[in-house]
């Protein structure tokens, strides 16, 4: 029997559409469908200016949009070479790390809801507010950060950005707990979880599976440590890895990635160095807008960069990160004009998914639902 | 629109000390056309008939084993003869380092799919065929994955308008 698991689902996290060939309850053969969202980000940012892409990269995981725009700020200041001060590499760091916790309690969220423990959801909800307020006093916007800049972040952190992370921070680590009486050793969570969905390590390799997934079937990866950038290699944490493969073990990796994100955020706070948080290399990074009365210069840079664009360097960048769901990475072709010439977005969700039929083949209906929470996928990064 | 850069050496570090390239020029001589390095990333560019070999080996070797396809993309340069480059990023778990190949092919030409080597490569060859237009032979679902079944066209050309050939 065929079923169709439509782009209109409340447990597909966006429109995914899923061909399920069934023999009674088993399923036999699951194959995506996916395009619904599509919406040529690639070609848009071929005629728009480098900092206009900027917002565009933000809707890609709309869920976590730090670690988007970290990802292409970082592939645009590596084409271009341009050094960042150290307070506004703490600042991007710790907003990464912000971003991931919102995006794993969103996940943590969902992915109980549709196996059917919503009180999870309620709560998760509940400290996701406090992680988007602490954007929106920084950024302005609860969602869609645009805060990173070439050079830096667009304005320094507000008054009391300290007391109100620290308290955060004190609380979140109750509420993690929280969760985990809730779901880690329940009964029914094991038995919808535990040996459900299972990849094998060189399975999970060749699928080109990364992040929590891949650190749930034993692969001992994570670019923040491995290939660090920003800050990550001024600071301690761990990084977890499990070897079974299922479900569980893809929950447990992000439950406790959200704890060393707690972990990295407070010696973030603490280490938080003085200084400039941008670097304004005249060429390439807009003027302090204070100073468009007083210098001509200023004013001259500020027209020609909003009108004509940059000008970087011919050559070509591929610059990935850990972003939550896995490695975000960007390839710029730049042919030395203020537009990309080809921009392409490495989405981990897009690859991640590949590996939905691996993991589903063999069980039953109910756990399609659960195997697809397990892998965290976002739709506007799989379709851009 | 054409390009007159020189796509294939920029400056930065000699690619030629890269471990890959120098067992790809001791094992494949003739295959391999150019290299280049740029911010400390180094790329080979290889024929593309001899590519899936070169691939392979890259993938297998235990002293190279990128074992992790990281991208398979492609981009398009409409003033030349083998207007598309097909650019795959690689990555070695064990060995922590990355590596670019390079290939070209020609309007038409099908370029060698490397599913055998990583499953990651199905859904990007898939894409590199909706949204550029090169068929990757030996794939084993060469269809449409982004655009709808029946579109036509090619949206990430160069020639291919952004706003669509359609009036909605």
């Amino acid at each position: 029997m065929t079923i169709n698991m439509g782009p209109h689902h409340p447990s597909t996290h966006g429109v995914l559409r899923v061909i399920l060939e069934l023999d009674g309850e088993t399923v036999v053969n699951a194959v995506p469908e996916i395009g619904y969202l599509h919406r040529g980000i690639e070609k848009l940012a071929e005629q728009k200016k480098y900092i206009q892409v900027l917002p565009l990269t933000d809707r890609l995981d709309y869920l976590a949009s730090g670690t988007n725009n970290l990802a292409y700020i970082l592939a645009v200041e590596k084409l271009i070479g341009l050094e960042v001060p150290r307070r506004a590499m703490y600042i991007r760091t710790l907003f990464a790390e912000i971003t991931r916790i919102g995006s794993h309690l969103l996940w943590l969220g969902t992915h109980a809801a549709d196996i059917g423990a919503m009180t999870v959801l309620l709560y998760t909800m509940r400290e996701r507010e406090d992680v988007l307020d602490i954007i929106e006093e920084t950024a302005g916007t609860r969602l869609m950060m645009t805060y990173f800049r070439p050079g830096g972040v667009v304005k320094d952190l507000p008054a009391g950005f300290d007391a109100k992370i620290k308290a955060f921070l004190d609380t979140f680590t109750g509420r993690i707990d929280e969760y985990e009486r809730l779901l880690t050793k329940n009964r029914i969570w094991l038995k919808r979880t535990v040996g459900v969905g299972v990849i094998s390590r060189d399975e999970a390799i060749s699928l080109g599976l990364s992040g929590p997934s891949l650190r749930g079937s034993g692969v001992d990866w994570d670019i923040r440590r491995d290939e660090p950038y920003e800050a990550y290699d001024e600071i301690d944490f761990e990084v977890p890895v499990y070897t079974e493969g299922d479900v569980y073990a893809r929950y447990l990796a992000r439950i406790v990635e959200m704890r060393q994100s707690v972990r990295m955020i407070r010696q973030l706070v603490e280490g938080m160095p003085e200084g400039p948080f941008i670097e304004r290399t005249a060429k390439y990074v807009l003027p302090d807008k204070t100073r468009l009365n007083i210098s001509i210069e200023a004013m001259i840079h500020h027209f020609k960069l909003i009108v004509e664009g940059m000008a970087p360097p011919k050559g070509e960048v591929y610059s990935t990160i850990e972003s939550p769901k896995g490695e975000l990475g960007f390839y710029i072709v730049s042919d030395g004009g203020p537009n990309p010439y080809r921009l392409r977005i490495r989405p981990p969700s897009f690859v991640n998914l590949q590996s939905l039929l691996t993991m589903v083949r063999g069980h039953m209906l109910a756990d399609v639902v659960a195997i697809i929470g397990s892998l965290d996928i976002v739709l506007g990064e799989i379709d851009r | 629109m054409t390009v007159d850069w020189n796509r294939q050496n920029f400056s930065g570090d000699n690619p030629e000390e890269h471990p890959a390239i120098v067992s790809i020029q001791e094992n494949f001589p003739e295959s391999i056309v150019g290299s280049g390095s740029f911010r400390g990333e180094v790329w080979g560019v290889v024929k593309s008939d001899k590519c899936r070999e070169v691939l392979h080996y890259l993938a297998l070797e235990p002293a190279l084993s990128y074992d992790f396809l990281s991208d398979l993309t492609a981009v398009h340069f409409p003033g030349e003869d083998e207007p598309f480059e097909i650019v795959y990023q690689l990555y070695s778990i064990p060995n922590n380092s990355r590596f670019r190949v390079k290939t070209t092919v020609a309007e038409g030409q099908e370029a060698d799919s490397v599913v055998s080597i990583w499953r990651a490569a199905e859904w990007m060859e898939r894409e590199v065929y909706d949204l550029l237009g090169v068929v990757f032979s030996g794939h084993p679902d060469m269809r449409r994955i982004m655009n709808p079944e029946g579109f036509v066209g090619h949206p990430l050309r160069k020639d291919f308008p952004t706003g669509g050939r359609i009036k909605w």
